[in-house]
């Protein structure tokens, strides 16, 4: 082989070997570091993963937020008005935080309670996660709530 | 009346941008001088159309037309004046626009600075530029309008999302756009080689100074969209890997690997197709950029709502430019490919490193940023993919590109010469480590901390030694030619971002807090004290301003005063207060009231924060600097033979054509 024809073949599997090993790692660390959004009645049929962190999709109950006394601990109930379940976080939270707005929570079920690492409320107000959209819209069908209960305004 | 004009200015803009992508290359194709002519005056032409509607745009929004439902949705009377004005690309429609006028200037400086182009080829550019502005005009007027009427007219407008009531708003899209469109040009130069089948590589050189323009401004774009994330959204943070950042980060990686490949391109006449390839890139990443942010498929601060029409339009649009691109590029490319080869511990061998390490970074983020909208799509379920995935991955691709950065410029062209990497490494690691060894006795604790000094020490000293090597070697008044000082800025930049992320990262103190007024909290070497809230007035929220004293050892440092804004449409939004410094940002931001007159409050003590956005300002002047190289100063109209020279590597003269 001639020195030429050997130095672009060490490149080539230079750069083969870089993408082989580079992709195997992205596989690797997006599989391990996945996390999947669950509705309430997901997490009520036991869909949602024991022990491993999650996200609890869904809208915030009414009446359902409440403070812990000098503390910045804060329980409420995530509803997609079907299946409901009891939230606590430790922390500020977001800005567009309120009841019957939609709200994304990370976290994972601790003794059927959701414990909440995270508390994102999506800046767009309309927002909603598509099958927490569905389940509402099913259950308005169901005239299982009245229809000015899910917030939203800018058109 | 007005808005009417600006919806027929459009159209016209449109018509115009449709010739202006037929007749140039159709011209540059018969070889007709007439119809390349036309390239000029449609570019144009084009430009006034889209000034003139984005001027009464603008005119509605400070005439408070609320007639015009965009403004209605995005404005009030009570609006300060500059937000008003810079409401124009707060939303969708609005920002298209601002994305075509940037597209226009572009244009049109090509048209001013780009007279000594060949004709044929100049033509081609501006009939690729042409087929670009044409796409969006017409997306813009069947899915996006931002002249439609709302009658009966309100009396006042909705509001400007309050996040975007920030003088952010101002430079962010700008600039952000400036970049993303600029990486258009170096596109249309590459398409145009492509078109035209030269065989020769010259067009890199005239592409070079806008894609390092545009990468430039992209870095201040990009800059100032985290500053503004920093202190807006009151939470700190300076880079969350969401999806927007993602899609303005692509781009960018793919940008820089394009401005070293086009500089061995130049240079060297090496790795042809890779420039080629990369140009294409670097636009459709800006194309995906947009796609994804304007789409509404993510949601976020920068997509407003969801239209599938508009998703589906730029999706097919980014298919035939891509597609397209790529199908071109399969036909031609075999005819441009070769080159000259290179040593393997040459210049070329460590920046060919570089290259692959950015673009396969940018796989990683795109993988990581499409595959939830993949997963949704095939029902695998919401996932959803964050900082676990991408900082790991990030930092384990950039180790070896800032471990290789030093050497690039310190090694030669085409040649191996391992004993300058031995004497650099002794020095650059002897430096490393002495950094380390001061950060250690300046109380600097914990591996993470000693090796961000070190890392940064790493790159800064490479580049340092690279100035001493040129201020021995060269003759007075060459040692540092633009094009130098840029790659030297540049570096120097990414070692001070270095030290930024890394020691913010380790060194910050950050505490949620409740507290009472009267109460105090120890944050780091701070007290910070809170007095209490009280109620403000502004131009058009209402406030509740908390106020903190901060002291240090009993000496007072600063007061600061967040705010709980309540603005006039009713949306809620904390204003952090911070003291910022060279060395610390103390960070104030206001919760709720929990009860019993308290209050939760973030504290943060942020030391190195501002390198951060210090290393991307160096890296963005880095990327302006490069183009006032006289290298790229054209004598005159050339025909592309005459520029390549034949390049002879091994005199120690040569070693004056650094890099970029």
């Amino acid at each position: 082989m001639n020195p030429v024809r050997k130095r672009r073949l060490i490149i080539t599997l230079l750069i083969l070997g870089a993408v082989v090993v580079a992709t195997g790692l992205s596989v690797f660390a997006l599989q391990r570091n996945m996390t999947y959004l669950y509705s309430p009645s997901e997490v009520d049929a036991g869909k949602a993963p024991d022990g491993h962190p999650f996200r609890l999709g869904g809208i915030v109950k009414e009446g359902s937020v409440h403070r812990v006394p000098d503390t910045l601990t804060t329980d409420f109930v995530i509803t997609d008005r079907f299946q409901s379940i009891p939230v606590t976080y430790t922390g500020i939270l977001p800005d567009l935080f309120r009841v019957g707005q939609s709200t994304i929570t990370t976290g994972k079920m601790v003794d059927g309670k959701f414990v909440a690492t995270q508390v994102l409320a999506k800046h767009d107000a309309t927002y909603m996660p598509p099958q927490v959209k569905q389940a509402i819209a099913k259950a308005e069908r169901e005239h299982r709530v009245p229809k000015t209960a899910q917030g939203g305004g800018a058109p | 009346m007005n808005p009417e004009l600006g919806q027929v200015a459009l159209i016209l803009a449109l018509l115009l941008s449709a010739l202006q992508c037929v007749l140039p290359i159709v011209g540059a194709w018969r070889g007709s001088r007439p119809l390349m002519a036309t390239a000029r005056s449609l570019a144009i032409g084009q430009f006034v159309f889209v000034a003139l509607a984005f001027g009464i745009l603008m005119w509605s929004f400070w005439t408070n037309d609320f007639s015009v439902a965009y403004v209605a949705q995005n404005s009030n009377l009570s609006l300060p004046w500059f937000y008003k004005l810079s409401g124009v690309w707060g939303a969708h429609e609005g920002s298209l626009l601002l994305w075509m006028l940037i597209l226009n200037l572009w244009t049109v400086a090509l048209v001013v600075f780009g007279t000594k182009l060949p004709e044929a080829f100049f033509s081609r550019v501006i009939g690729v530029l042409g087929f670009v502005a044409f796409g969006f005009l017409l997306y813009m007027i069947t899915t996006s309008n931002p002249f439609l009427r709302l009658l009966p007219a309100p009396a006042s407008g909705a509001d400007l999302n309050p996040v975007l009531q920030d003088p952010g708003l101002v430079f962010h899209p700008p600039t952000l756009y400036m970049g993303y469109v600029g990486f258009s040009v170096a596109f249309a130069f590459a398409i145009a080689s492509l078109l035209g089948g030269e065989l020769k590589s010259t067009w890199v050189r005239w592409a070079r100074p806008w894609t390092n323009l545009a990468w430039g401004f992209l870095t201040l774009g990009i800059v100032a969209g985290s500053a503004w994330a920093y202190y807006e959204l009151g939470w700190g943070g300076w880079w969350f890997w969401d999806p927007v950042e993602n899609a303005s980060f692509m781009p960018w990686l793919i940008g820089a690997a394009l401005i070293h490949a086009q500089a061995i391109t130049d240079k060297r006449d090496g790795l042809r197709a890779w420039t080629l390839l990369l140009s294409i890139f670097a636009f459709a990443f800006s194309l995906l950029g947009t796609f994804l942010v304007r789409s509404g498929l993510l949601t976020s601060v920068h997509a407003f709502a969801f239209a599938p029409a508009r998703g589906i339009f730029i999706l097919v649009y980014l298919a035939v430019v891509v597609g397209g691109s790529l199908l071109l590029y399969a036909l031609r490319a075999p005819k441009v490919t070769g080159g000259k080869s290179f040593a393997l511990a040459s210049r070329e061998t460590l920046m060919v490193i570089g290259n692959l390490m950015l673009t396969v970074a940018c796989a990683m983020v795109m993988l990581g940023t499409l595959y939830p909208l993949v997963g949704e799509a095939l029902n695998i379920g919401r996932i959803s993919v964050g900082p676990p995935y991408f900082g790991p991955l990030f930092l384990i691709l950039m180790t070896p590109l800032v471990l290789a950065l030093p050497f690039g410029p310190l090694s030669r062209w085409g040649k191996a010469d391992l004993g300058v990497w031995k004497r650099a490494l002794i020095r650059i690691v002897a430096l490393a480590v002495l950094a380390g060894i001061v950060a250690f006795v300046l109380r600097a604790r914990g591996w993470y901390q000693l090796l961000g000094v070190a890392a940064a020490t790493w790159v800064m000293a490479g580049v340092a030694l690279f100035a001493i090597k040129r201020w021995r070697e060269a003759p007075r008044g060459k040692r540092y030619p633009f094009e130098m000082l840029g790659m030297m800025l540049a570096h120097f930049g990414i070692g001070v971002f270095i030290a930024g992320a890394i020691l913010t990262r380790s060194m910050s103190v950050e505490q949620d807090v409740s507290m009472k007024p009267g109460a105090s909290v120890d944050v780091g070497a701070y007290d910070f004290h809170f007095n209490g809230v009280a109620e403000t007035q502004g131009p058009n929220y209402r406030a509740q301003q908390g106020t903190v004293v901060i002291t240090r050892n009993g000496k007072h440092v600063v007061t600061l005063h967040p705010q709980k804004r309540t603005y006039v449409g009713g949306q809620v939004q904390t204003e952090a207060a911070i003291q910022a410094g060279v060395f610390r940002d103390l960070y104030v931001s206001l919760g709720d009231s929990i009860g019993g007159g308290a209050w939760s409050l973030r504290v943060y003590d942020k030391p190195f924060v501002r390198w951060i956005w210090g290393g991307g300002v160096l890296m963005m002047l880095g990327g302006f600097a490069v183009v006032l190289d006289k290298r790229f100063r054209l004598k005159r109209a050339v025909e592309p033979e005459t520029v390549r020279a034949k390049p002879e590597p091994a005199a120690p003269r040569k070693l004056a054509e650094g890099e970029a």
